[in-house]
C-alpha cells in the first residue's frame, strides 16, 4: 500500500526545474516559454524603437552619432552641451533592421502562434497535448536559437566598419549582398532557423488540428482559434520554405560567388523581392490570422452572445489565407512591372478587403444587441477593431497602383503596417493575455491596472501613428534618419505617443509581475462568465500538467451550435 | 485515478534532445559563418557532428517507443500527417529554386548583364545532353522508385520482411549509383558554380536535390536495417512509408529537373 502510494506520487511529481522548462514535452509549459521570451524580445525591439524615435523628436542629428553613441545620449539628456555629432547613417539603418526582423520572426508569431497556439489550440480541442510533444520543443529551442543568432548579428562587424547590418528587414539585395562583416550572414542564418522553427511548428500544429480534435467535434464545430492557427500553419508551411530558399540565395552569393541576385552575372535584384515578397504577404497574415480567432472569443465572451456567422468567420479566414498567396507584388508596383501584372495585383488586392469585411462586420453584429462589459480584454479587443480597421481602409488605397506611386516608401506605408501590426496584432497579444491570465497562472490582474494599461497603450500608439499618415501624404519619405524644419511638429507629436507607449509596456511589465506574486487568486474555471465556453474553461486555474486524460464528452463544449 | 491516461494519443517523457538539437545546431550555423569569412572548420564540424548524433539519439528513442507499443493507430495516423506537411514544405523549397530558374530561362536580363545578353542558356555556356547521361539517371531513380515500391508490397500485403529488405537493398544501390552519376556529370561540367547564373542556377537546384536523394538513401538504409532485423509487419510500418513517400518525392523533383532544367532548358 505504501510502496504503491509511494509510487504513484513519483510518478506523477512534476518534474524537476531544469526537467520541466527545458526539456519540456507539455505544451502549457512550452506556450509559457514561448510568451515568456517573445516578451523578452519584444523588449529588446521596443527599446529600439524609442532610441528611433528620441532621434526623429526633432530635426537634425542629437543622438545617432558617429563620435561615441552612449556620450550622445547622455550629452543631450543632461544638457550639457551638445559637442560634435556626426550622422551615423550606419546605426540608423541597423536600428530600423533589427526592429522589422525581430518583430516580425521573433516576437509577435512566437507570441500569438508560438505561445497562445501551443497552450490554447490543443486545450480547445480537447486534446491532451500536441500531436509530436518532443518535436514541439525543439521549435522552441530552435527558436530561441535564431534569436541568439539574431542578436549575435545586432554585434558582430557588420557594413561600413561597424556592428549590425543596416539592410532593412527584407534584407534586399544589392545591399544585403554587398554589406560588409560577418553580420548579415548570422541574420541570415538568424531567418533560416526561425523559419525552420516555425515550420516544425506548423506541422505539429496542423497534426494537432486534424488529428486530436475531441469526440464529435467536426470541423464545423472547431472553435475560431483552434482554426485560426490551423490557417496560420498552412500559410507557415507552404510560404517559409520560398523565403528560406531566397536567403540561401543570398547567401551563396555573399560567400561563394554566385550572381542570383547579380546583373553583373546574369541575376536579377527583382527576383529576391518577388521570393522574399511571396513569403512576405502570407507573413503578415500569419501574423494577424491568430489574433482574429483570439478576438472573435473575447468579443463573444463579453458580448454575451454567441459569435455571430461562426461559419463565415471560418472560411473568411480561409479566404485570406489562400488569397493572401497571390498579392505578394502589390509590394513592389515601382520595381518596373507591366501594367498588365499591377492591374492583377491591385484587384487581386482589392479583394482581400471582402472576407476582411465579413469578418469586421460579423464581430460588429456579434456586439449588436449584446448586454456588453467592458472589462480589460473587452477594451483590447475593441481597439483592435477600431485600429484593424482604420489600417485596412489605408490598406486599400495602398493597393491601388497608381495612389502607390505617391505613397511608396513613405511614412503613409509605415502608417499603414504599423495599424495593422504594433496595433493590430500586438492589441490581439495583449487582449489573449488578459482574456486568459488567471487561466494560465491562476491569479488576477487587478481591473483597474489592465484598463489603465489599455488607455495608455491606446493613446500613444495613436499619437505615434495616426500623424504619420500626414507626415506620408507631405512626402516625409521612410528609412531616412533625418528630414526637413516643415515635418517637425508631427514628427514630435509621434515621438511623445512612442514614449508613452513604452511607458505604458513598463507598466504592463509591473502588472505582470504584481499579479504572478500577488493577484487575487482565482478559483472558477469560467471566471468570464458562461459565454466563454469552450474547453480550457472547464479546467482549473492554472490547468493541472496534464489534461484531459480522458477526452472531454461532447457535452462539455457543444452548446447547441453556432 | 485521476491520472491514469485513457486516450491512445502519445504523451511524451521529457526528453533533453530538442535543447542539444538547438544549440548543436548554434554552433553549427555560427561555426559556418566563422569558416566563411576564413576561419578555421572546427566550430562548424563540432557542430554538425552535434547535430547528426541529436538526429541518432532522437530517432533511436522513436524507434524504441514504436517497439514498445506507443504508436497506436490514431498516433500512426498523427505520423503520416505529420510527414505529408514536411514533404509538402520541401516541395515549396524547391518551388523557390524552380522559381529562379524559370525567371532567368524565360526572361534572361538583357540591359546591363553583359553576361547574358538576353539568350538562355547564356552564350558561352555548353549545357549537358539530356539524352546522355541525365535520361539514364532518370532511369535509375525511376527504377530505384519501382523497388521501393515493391518493398511496400512485400511488407504491406504480406509481412514479407525479408523481400522487403531485398527491394529496399536494390533501390538503396540505384540510389547511390545515381548520386556517383551525378558527381561524374558535375566533374565533367563545363561552367562554373560563380559568376554566372546558369551555373548558380544548375548547381544548386540539382545540388539540392542530390542532397535529398543522399537523405532519402539514408532513410532507405535504416529502413533495410530494420526490415533485416524483422521489425516490420502488416500493419506496422509506418517508419518505412515515410522514407518510400520521400523517396518518391524525390523521384518526382528530379523529373522535373530533368524535364525542365535539363530538356526545356538546355
Amino acid at each position: 500500500m505504501a510502496n504503491a502510494a509511494t509510487h504513484d506520487h513519483d510518478d506523477h511529481a512534476r518534474p524537476g526545474f531544469f526537467t520541466r522548462w527545458f526539456m519540456s514535452t507539455n505544451h502549457k509549459d512550452i506556450g509559457i516559454l514561448y510568451l515568456f521570451t517573445s516578451a523578452a524580445v519584444g523588449f529588446i525591439s521596443v527599446c529600439l524603437t524609442v532610441y528611433m524615435r528620441m532621434e526623429l523628436m526633432e530635426p537634425g542629428v542629437q543622438f545617432m552619432c558617429e563620435e561615441n553613441i552612449g556620450q550622445g545620449v547622455i550629452a543631450h539628456l543632461t544638457a550639457s552641451g551638445l559637442g560634435e555629432c556626426t550622422p551615423n547613417g550606419h546605426l540608423w539603418n541597423v536600428m530600423i533592421t533589427y526592429h522589422g526582423v525581430l518583430m516580425m520572426f521573433f516576437v509577435v508569431i512566437p507570441a500569438l502562434f508560438g505561445g497562445f497556439g501551443n497552450y490554447f489550440m490543443p486545450l480547445m480541442i480537447g486534446a491532451p497535448d500536441m500531436a509530436f510533444p518532443r518535436l514541439n520543443n525543439l521549435s522552441y529551442w530552435l527558436y530561441v536559437c535564431g534569436t541568439s543568432l539574431g542578436v549575435a548579428s545586432l554585434f558582430a562587424p557588420g557594413g561600413n566598419g561597424q556592428l549590425g547590418s543596416g539592410v532593412g528587414w527584407i534584407l534586399v539585395p544589392p545591399l544585403s549582398t554587398t554589406e560588409g562583416g560577418y553580420s548579415m550572414d548570422l541574420a541570415i542564418f538568424a531567418v533560416h532557423v526561425s523559419g525552420a522553427s516555425s515550420i516544425l511548428g506548423a506541422i505539429n500544429m496542423i497534426t494537432t488540428f486534424l488529428n486530436m480534435r475531441a469526440p464529435g467535434m467536426t470541423l464545423h464545430k472547431t472553435p475560431l482559434f483552434a482554426w485560426s492557427i490551423f490557417i496560420t500553419a498552412f500559410l507557415i508551411l507552404l510560404s517559409l520554405p520560398v523565403l528560406a530558399g531566397a536567403i540561401t540565395m543570398l547567401l551563396t552569393d555573399r560567400n561563394f560567388g554566385t550572381t542570383f541576385f547579380d546583373p553583373s552575372g546574369g541575376g536579377d535584384p527583382v527576383l529576391y523581392q518577388h521570393l522574399l515578397w511571396f513569403f512576405g504577404h502570407p507573413e503578415v497574415y500569419m501574423i494577424i490570422v491568430p489574433g482574429f480567432g483570439i478576438i472573435s472569443h473575447i468579443i463573444s465572451t463579453f458580448s454575451k452572445k454567441p459569435i455571430f456567422g461562426y461559419l463565415p468567420m471560418v472560411y473568411a479566414m480561409v479566404a485570406i489565407g489562400v488569397l493572401g498567396f497571390v498579392v505578394w507584388a502589390h509590394h513592389m508596383y515601382t520595381v518596373g512591372m507591366s501594367t498588365t501584372q499591377q492591374s492583377y495585383f491591385m484587384l487581386a488586392t482589392m479583394v482581400i478587403a471582402v472576407p476582411t469585411g465579413v469578418k469586421i462586420f460579423s464581430w460588429i453584429a456579434t456586439m449588436w444587441g449584446g448586454s456588453i462589459s467592458f472589462k480589460t480584454p473587452m477594451l483590447w479587443a475593441m481597439g483592435f477593431l477600431f485600429l484593424f480597421t482604420v489600417g485596412g481602409v489605408t490598406g486599400v488605397v495602398l493597393s491601388q497602383a497608381a495612389l502607390d506611386r505617391a505613397y511608396h516608401d513613405t511614412y503613409y506605408v509605415v502608417a499603414h503596417f504599423h495599424y495593422v501590426m504594433s496595433l493590430g496584432a500586438v492589441f490581439c497579444i495583449f487582449a489573449g493575455i488578459y482574456y486568459w491570465f488567471a487561466k494560465m497562472s491562476g491569479r488576477q490582474y487587478p481591473e483597474w491596472a489592465g484598463q489603465l494599461h489599455f488607455y495608455a497603450m491606446f493613446i500613444g500608439a495613436n499619437l505615434t501613428f495616426f500623424p504619420q499618415h500626414f507626415l506620408g501624404r507631405n512626402g516625409m519619405p521612410r528609412r531616412y534618419l533625418d528630414y526637413p524644419e516643415q515635418f517637425a511638429t508631427w514628427n514630435y507629436l509621434s515621438s511623445i505617443g512612442a514614449f508613452i507607449s513604452f511607458a505604458s509596456f513598463i507598466f504592463f511589465i509591473g502588472i505582470v509581475v504584481y499579479t504572478l506574486r500577488w493577484g487575487k487568486k482565482v478559483t472558477e474555471p469560467a471566471y468570464w462568465g458562461e459565454h466563454a465556453d469552450t474547453l480550457e474553461w472547464t479546467l482549473p486555474n492554472p490547468p493541472p500538467e496534464h489534461t484531459f486524460e480522458t477526452l472531454p464528452k461532447q457535452a462539455d463544449w457543444d452548446k447547441g451550435g453556432h | 485515478m485521476a491520472h491514469e491516461k485513457n486516450h491512445d494519443y502519445h504523451i511524451l517523457k521529457p526528453s533533453p534532445w530538442p535543447l542539444l538539437g538547438a544549440v548543436s545546431a548554434f554552433i553549427m550555423l555560427f561555426g559556418s559563418v566563422m569558416y566563411f569569412k576564413g576561419d578555421s572548420p572546427w566550430m562548424f564540424f563540432i557542430g554538425l557532428a552535434a547535430v547528426l548524433y541529436t538526429m541518432f539519439v532522437w530517432w533511436s528513442d522513436v524507434i524504441k517507443e514504436a517497439e514498445d507499443g506507443d504508436h497506436t493507430p490514431v498516433v500512426l495516423i498523427g505520423l503520416r500527417y505529420g510527414v505529408i506537411m514536411f514533404i509538402a514544405s520541401e516541395v515549396m523549397f524547391f518551388v523557390a529554386w524552380f522559381w529562379n530558374f524559370f525567371k532567368h530561362a524565360m526572361y534572361p536580363m538583357t540591359e546591363g548583364s553583359p553576361a547574358i545578353d538576353g539568350v538562355w542558356p547564356p552564350v558561352g555556356i555548353e549545357t549537358f545532353d539530356p539524352w546522355h547521361l541525365p535520361i539514364i539517371n532518370t532511369l535509375i531513380l525511376i527504377c530505384s522508385g519501382a523497388l521501393a515500391t515493391w518493398a511496400h508490397h512485400a511488407i504491406a500485403e504480406d509481412g514479407d520482411n525479408k523481400t522487403m529488405a531485398k527491394a529496399l537493398a536494390g533501390a538503396i544501390a540505384l540510389g547511390a549509383i545515381f548520386t556517383l552519376f551525378q558527381g561524374f556529370e558535375y566533374a565533367e561540367a563545363t561552367f562554373g558554380f560563380s559568376g554566372n547564373i546558369y551555373g548558380a542556377s544548375f548547381f544548386m537546384a540539382t545540388g539540392f536535390h542530390g542532397f535529398h536523394v543522399i537523405v532519402g538513401t539514408i532513410f532507405l538504409a535504416v529502413c533495410m536495417i530494420r526490415a533485416m532485423g524483422g521489425k516490420y509487419t502488416k500493419e506496422h510500418h509506418v517508419g518505412f512509408e515515410a522514407a518510400a513517400w520521400y523517396w518518391h518525392f524525390v523521384d518526382v523533383v528530379w523529373l522535373f529537373l530533368f524535364v525542365a532544367v535539363y530538356v526545356w532548358g538546355g
